[in-house]
């Protein structure tokens, strides 16, 4: 257990940029995610953090060491990953005991250790097979388990779950947080699933072409994105964005017009904007109430897909082409083809600047 | 027709009933297969199973290079044969032993240094720099070079009075007078080694390479990351999954090196210190004249060659079964 600190990390390879100055504490026993787009830098930055790539610049800190020139075997890490990356040849002991038996560890050592992470992970039956004669999920484990028998300080984990099927993914995510809890060592672990990172972290990391977008945990993420990407990439289905006119700004807040919407009064603080400017409006699914709208006023109703707990309403607006989703428990009054007005609830829209990032609300610090 | 399948479908160690053997889909398939061997076998037979028998035939006859025409059935005479309170035949011939022993040594020694000299070179050319591609390409030249050539100008570069090794080495200080190299009994088999080492070196190199490339590169990370030292890697993970591999190189480069002849002939001609079976075989037939006696050695080389190829197909397979599954 022990905590990491990245401060202004830079990593460069050739002529590209892939990781910008990110900054970054994470406490000692803290299961942190880093969610993104593919291509955003996750899997490096978690490379850098092992020491598999070196870093161009910045300062990387593991408990109060600075670790930038060790190699990975000295930083106390552990990795998992994407593709397990066990040893074809061995059995499912050897590959746990191989990373233990250079560490001078005596003999029965190793077989303690190996045999107390297997009964943890359950794998006793499987101790004798070689990896391919596993199951994904087996193999899984068995890589889990690899990592975990030498007791890092720090366990990384790059998108583990991504080769298992939707049913194993759920059970292994349980197990994983499970797992988190007992041991109550430092867990970094990599996703572009977003419903891994909301159920497993303590505090998530958005990243972005190679930048931070945000950190907190995922009811702060989920609650006051602080960016337009991070409305939108967090939450299924996405968040709704519309193009917005600041009408004018008072001291409650400030009202806006919103394509397709009537004047809405909000209470985010836009004193930094002049009227006139044109900004975006979010509003996540579940949160637009539809009314009947009066002859050809409002939005088309183009699609109602039915999920057996909820309904998902698409709704076109008369301009532009993408389209809106409503969200809310079966059954549903409406159908295809009906108009509908949006009666968005001002406390839950989100409001964002042409620079995509989102306007405070008055009431959030008032309360704060 | 109906209980078996559930029980048998499980455990595939009992054999399956016959119905699952042949299919009509199995037989198709069967039979497609002999459709595309069948050119191979027909080509085969004329250009490697008649002249193989032919051989066999003339090892039972004293048929002679001047005339071959008339030849008598002498049945085992040119292998053994006791006669006049002596035995006579290749089997009874301290040379062709002698050549035996010759080709064994050869063999062993240099595919030992083939093997391990090409896992070296190929772990150099697996590592990462600036040009290796064009080194890549240039550690085949030797490989590319005919043996008769390439041989040649060894013996050149070895020869007693003007060659450039002997000339180096005095200049170094290393030795005071020539070394006849080829020539003197000390030397000659060594000089054969080596020079076999030269040649087929990249050749072992270029198919560890192929496997060195094939291995999964996420392996050594996890290593990198546990911490263990490269030279256990190497030999715990790297060599146990290139050992099929080598497996084929050792049995290419041993098939050619028990029938070895070029090299030592281009070196050394017929001296009994260097002579291989090859090289006895061919100075029975060509040089005395002795088709059948000739052919006798061959059959008795082909033998050795088949045996050696079966005890190393079948130890392979018994040791691939040991570590694979
Ligand atoms: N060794 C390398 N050399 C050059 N570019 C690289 C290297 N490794 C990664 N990149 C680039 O860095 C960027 C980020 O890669 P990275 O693997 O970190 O993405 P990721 O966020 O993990 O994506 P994914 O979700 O698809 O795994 C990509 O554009 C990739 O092309
Ligand atoms: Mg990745």
């Amino acid at each position: 257990m022990a905590s990491v600190t990245l401060d202004r990390i830079n990593k460069v390879f050739g002529n590209t940029h892939i990781i910008k100055d990110v900054d970054l504490a994470i406490g000692a026993g803290e299961f942190v995610v880093f969610v993104g787009p593919s291509g955003c830098g996750k899997s490096t930055l978690l490379r850098l953090i092992a020491g598999l790539e070196s870093i161009s610049d910045g300062e990387l800190t593991i408990g109060d060491q600075v670790v930038n020139e060790l190699p990975p075997r000295e930083r106390g890490v552990g990795m998992v990953f994407q593709s397990y990356a066990l040893y074809p040849h061995m059995t499912v002991y050897e590959n746990m005991a191989f990373g233990l038996k250079l560490a001078k560890t005596a003999k029965e050592t190793v077989h303690e250790r190996v045999m107390s992470t297997a009964r943890i992970l359950q794998l006793g039956e499987l101790l004798e097979r070689k990896p391919k004669a596993l199951s994904g999920g087996q193999r899984q484990r068995v890589a889990m388990g690899r990592a975990m028998a030498r007791e890092p300080r720090i366990l990384l984990f790059d998108e583990p779950l991504s080769n298992l099927d939707a049913s194993l993914r759920v059970q292994m995510r349980n197990e994983i947080a499970r797992l988190h809890k007992r041991l109550g060592s430092t867990m970094i672990y990599v996703t572009h699933d977003q419903v891994e990172a909301m159920t497993l972290a303590d505090k998530i990391v958005v990243l972005n072409g190679g930048r931070v977008e945000q950190v907190g945990t995922p009811q702060e993420l989920y609650q006051r994105p602080a960016t337009r990407f991070v409305a939108g990439f967090i939450g299924s289905p996405t968040m709704n964005f519309l193009p917005a006119r600041l009408l004018g700004a008072d001291a409650e807040g400030c009202r806006v017009d919103a394509a397709g919407l009537a004047e809405l009064a909000l209470p985010q603080d836009a004193s930094g904007h002049a009227q006139g400017d044109g900004l975006t409006l979010g509003i996540r699914p579940e949160h637009l109430r539809l009314t009947a709208a009066q002859g050809s006023e409002g939005f088309e109703i183009v699609n109602v897909e039915y999920l057996g707990n909820e309904v998902y309403v698409y709704l076109e607006p008369k301009q532009g082409d993408t389209l809106l989703i409503q969200r809310s428990e079966a059954p549903s009054p409406w159908s295809i083809g009906q108009r509908v007005a949006l009666d968005p609830d001002p406390e839950h829209v989100h409001l964002f600047d042409a620079d995509d990032r989102a306007l405070p609300a008055k009431a959030a610090r008032a309360a704060a | 027709m109906s209980s078996p399948v559930t029980e048998s479908a499980p455990m595939p160690a009992r054999p399956l009933p016959v119905r699952y053997r042949s299919t009509k889909v199995r037989r198709q398939r069967v039979r497609a297969a002999w459709y595309f061997l069948a050119p191979m076998l027909v080509t085969l037979t004329m250009v490697a199973g008649w002249p193989l028998l032919r051989t066999l035939y003339f090892s039972f006859t004293d048929a002679s290079l001047s005339d071959m025409g008339d030849t008598l059935f002498i049945g085992l005479e040119n292998y053994l044969v006791y006669d006049d309170g002596r035995w006579f035949g290749v089997l009874a011939d301290p040379v062709w032993w002698r050549a035996v022993w010759n080709t064994a040594y050869f063999s062993v020694v240099s595919v030992s240094l083939e093997v391990m000299f090409g896992v070296i070179v190929a772990l150099v050319l697996n590592a990462e720099f600036k040009g290796r591609t064009l080194v890549r390409a240039a550690v085949l030249i030797p490989w590319a070079i005919p043996t008769i050539v390439s041989a040649q100008m060894w013996a050149w570069m070895l020869n007693d009075q003007f060659g450039i090794i002997n000339h180096l080495l005095m200049t170094f200080g290393i030795i005071e007078s020539p070394i006849a190299w080829t020539a003197d009994a000390s030397y000659s088999m060594w000089a054969v080694i080596m020079v076999d080492v030269w040649k087929a070196t990249p050749f072992v190199a270029l198919l560890v390479l192929a496997a060195l490339q094939m291995l999964p590169k996420d392996c050594y990370e996890a290593a990198e990351v546990d911490g263990i030292h490269p030279v256990r890697v190497f030999f715990k993970v790297t060599l146990p999954l290139i050992t099929p591999a080598l497996m084929v190189a050792v049995i290419f480069r041993l098939l050619d090196a028990l029938r070895v002849f070029d090299v030592i002939y281009v070196l050394t001609s017929n001296s009994t210190s260097t002579m291989s079976m090859s090289i006895y075989a061919r100075q029975q037939l060509v040089e005395f004249q002795d088709v059948g006696y000739g052919s006798a050695a061959s059959t008795l080389l082909f033998l050795i060659i088949a045996l050696a190829t079966v005890a190393y197909l079948y130890l392979g397979r018994k040791q691939l079964q040991l570590g694979g599954e």
